[in-house]
């Protein structure tokens, strides 16, 4: 819809069976590490912080004044996720070039940058 | 110098910056005005979803309302971080790669329905104007308290600079304007965090600060906390007295509502690259953590100030700040019992409270409360108004572009210009300025309420059928058309019915499951994803070139290039 873009051959009516397996397989190994990743998100935050709290908190984190339970619901949880993008990152950019879907320097290199940033 | 002029000095010279690069970045095209062109560095775009997302309501009540609730705190501190991860995995990339302007756009391609793409703005357009009252309220408020003008005066203040920006630069003079908004706001939360965790703990990082000792009693300062508490007859700090699936509840309506929320969305449409989706939803949330994760911090040494310096203080020998604090109302004292001494105690003592505060005073007096220099408060205002203006700015772009783009674009005009959509754009982005001023200088009674409310109409509407349009190929438009409504219209009910209709039933006991109205979104969602789904096994399956569409979104290769379907 930008109208100052080409048409992209992606959208042609055809595609060949093995790219379509191909797409398959990585959409398939996407959703895994999707179910690893919310995995964790919910652990740290619903488990620990929240439905754990409690017994949680008879613990200190060990060198600190912290009730364990009380750490991840107002500290540790964001910190976690924090990380969880970064690696979910790490992880797409290595699938995306293994299954040869990456994006290259795609539109990077095309028209003008915004100065500076 | 005195408090005044250094308010002055640092409101003006941000607003000077503000209006530079607002002139630096004009928005020369629709896609400039809609998406800044997509050219937007995935740190700099982080950056100003970090400033679009905190809004004056974190930057000066959160900390404050974390101090009063202690553990219960959590739902916002993880309600409004948790989001991130869902928007990162689940949506930002694959709305980058479908290249669409609005979230409407979205789903009214996806569902190829117009009737879908005008409920989509319908909902986009409510969310953002309750929003968006409270943050022109936010700046009036700021203005008025810090300048001494009146609260109208510095609504039309906020409204002129706002106006300015969003109106000639689009989403290009936000963006821009938005990164420089988050230095200035970051900084001036930090600064007194800082001090102040050095003043009390002796540590300089607040974060390390919290679980630090407490310098005066050699204790943890959370145990100290907890132990004055108890001494006080409050509940201890760290224990929640709201019950834990009504805490469950919450949290996952604000995380969701968070991902679900269109100015939020529709930053990650900036960028050029889908990859760039992803790491700018890890810079946006690693910019909003700083604050987070001080907030918790600062909430644990006001209240630990406020208890040591003021409870069983003779009311004769009160400290400066509590005088000019009293003055503004925010503060008030009244001796029931007569003795001159101020009993500031909980619902467990036997003693009466005597000592009423308001939060925002925990984040806007730090700074005199901690005797720091007079150029601190002067930056706290600062920052307070570039969290309130960056976030009026981001919803008021939504509210254009859903008239501009989805309604007169897409639905009512197809056939207009190029320069004809960009002028509709920018008269659309001055009237939802003159309306939220208006808002703002009026607020209707309901809109502090309704803010809040705004995250459950945002969890129970976009986010399901968001999802599902891309994770499931086979949902059609009757689900998610179906899906919307019933979700919306039972998160709505259930919230008017105990907000408006009878508060007097407001209470635990009454709740559906002791879910409260905050947390209801959640279950308003679940019923939206039910709903979707068995309605779409129900109905024809979408044409194929939408399920072609489903698969192109699923695929990073050749974002940027066009998305054509005529449905």
């Amino acid at each position: 819809m930008p109208p100052d873009q080409p048409p992209t051959p992606e959208s042609s009516p055809r595609r060949d069976p093995e790219e379509v397996r191909r797409h398959e397989a990585y959409w398939r190994r996407n959703l895994r590490y999707l179910g690893f990743l919310l995995a964790v998100w919910f652990v740290v935050s619903y488990g620990f912080g929240i439905l754990l709290a409690e017994p949680l908190n008879r613990f200190t984190l060990p060198g600190t004044g912290f009730p364990l339970g009380f750490w991840w619901a107002q500290q540790g949880s964001i910190y976690v996720f924090v990380l969880l993008i970064f690696v979910y990152v790490v992880l797409m950019n290595r699938l995306d070039r293994a299954f040869d879907v990456d994006e290259g320097a795609g539109p990077k290199t095309t028209g003008k940058r915004e100065a500076g940033w | 110098m005195n408090v005044q002029s250094w308010t002055f000095l640092l409101v003006a010279a941000s607003f000077a910056l503000y209006i530079g690069i607002a002139v630096w970045s004009r928005a020369g095209s629709t896609k400039d005005f809609y998406v800044a062109g997509t050219g937007v560095s995935p740190l700099a775009n982080g950056m100003a979803t970090a400033a679009d997302w905190m809004s004056a309501a974190s930057f000066i009540s959160m900390a404050g309302l974390i101090s009063f609730m202690g553990y219960d705190g959590s739902v916002y501190l993880m309600g409004w971080t948790g989001g991130y991860v869902l928007l990162a995995l689940l949506l930002a990339p694959y709305l980058r790669k479908f290249g669409a302007y609005t979230v409407p756009d979205f789903v009214g391609d996806r569902y190829y329905s117009q009737t879908a793409r005008i409920v989509a703005v319908v909902c986009a357009i409510f969310v953002s104007f309750t929003y968006v009252a409270g943050q022109m309220r936010g700046v009036g408020i700021v203005f008025s308290r810090f300048l001494e003008v009146p609260v109208d005066v510095g609504v039309y203040i906020g409204m002129a600079i706002v106006f300015f920006y969003a109106v000639l630069g689009g989403m290009k003079g936000i963006t821009y304007t938005q990164v420089a908004q988050y230095c200035v706001l970051i900084f001036a939360y930090m600064v007194p965090a800082i001090f102040l965790s050095l003043m009390i703990t002796g540590n300089p990082i607040p974060q390390l600060g919290l679980g630090g000792v407490d310098q005066a009693s050699g204790m943890a300062l959370l145990e100290r906390l907890n132990g004055l508490h108890a001494e006080l007859g409050f509940a201890p700090y760290t224990d929640g007295s709201k019950s834990t699936l009504d805490v469950f509840f919450i949290t996952a309506a604000l995380m969701v509502g968070t991902a679900g929320l269109p100015h939020v969305i529709i930053r990650f449409y900036t960028v050029p690259r889908v990859r760039d989706a992803r790491t700018s939803v890890g810079w946006a949330l690693l910019f909003i953590a700083i604050l987070y994760t001080t907030a918790p911090a600062v909430a644990v040494f006001a209240r630990a100030n406020l208890l040591t310096s003021v409870s069983e203080t003779p009311y004769a020998e009160v400290p400066a700040w509590f005088t000019n604090w009293e003055n503004t109302g925010l503060l008030s004292f009244d001796d029931r019992d007569g003795d001159g001494l101020i009993d500031f105690v909980g619902p467990g003592a036997a003693a009466e409270n005597e000592l009423t505060v308001d939060q925002d005073i925990m984040v806007l007096a730090n700074p005199e409360i901690s005797g720091l220099p007079d150029w601190v408060v002067g930056l706290v205002a600062a920052g307070g108004l570039a969290a309130a203006l960056s976030t009026a700015a981001g919803l008021l772009l939504v509210v254009s572009s859903a008239v501009s783009h989805d309604l007169l674009k897409r639905a009512i005009k197809p056939d207009i210009s190029e320069r004809g959509e960009l002028r509709a754009a920018r008269i659309a982005a001055g009237v939802a300025v003159v309306v939220a001023g208006y808002l703002g200088i009026n607020p209707p009674g309901f809109v502090a309420q309704v803010v809040a409310f705004a995250f459950g109409l945002a969890a129970s509407s976009f986010f399901p059928v968001i999802i599902l349009g891309i994770f499931d190929r086979r949902t059609t438009r009757e689900g998610a058309i179906a899906g919307m409504i019933t979700g919306i219209t039972f998160t709505a009910a259930y919230i008017v019915f105990f907000k408006f209709v009878s508060p007097e039933l407001n209470s635990a006991e009454h709740w559906w499951l002791g879910i409260s109205p905050e947390g209801i979104g959640t279950v308003g969602m679940a019923i939206n994803f039910v709903v979707t789904f068995i309605l779409s096994r129900l109905t024809p399956e979408p044409p194929d070139e939408v399920q072609r569409l489903v698969d192109r979104v699923r695929i990073p290769r050749g974002a940027g290039e066009a998305h054509e379907i005529s449905a």
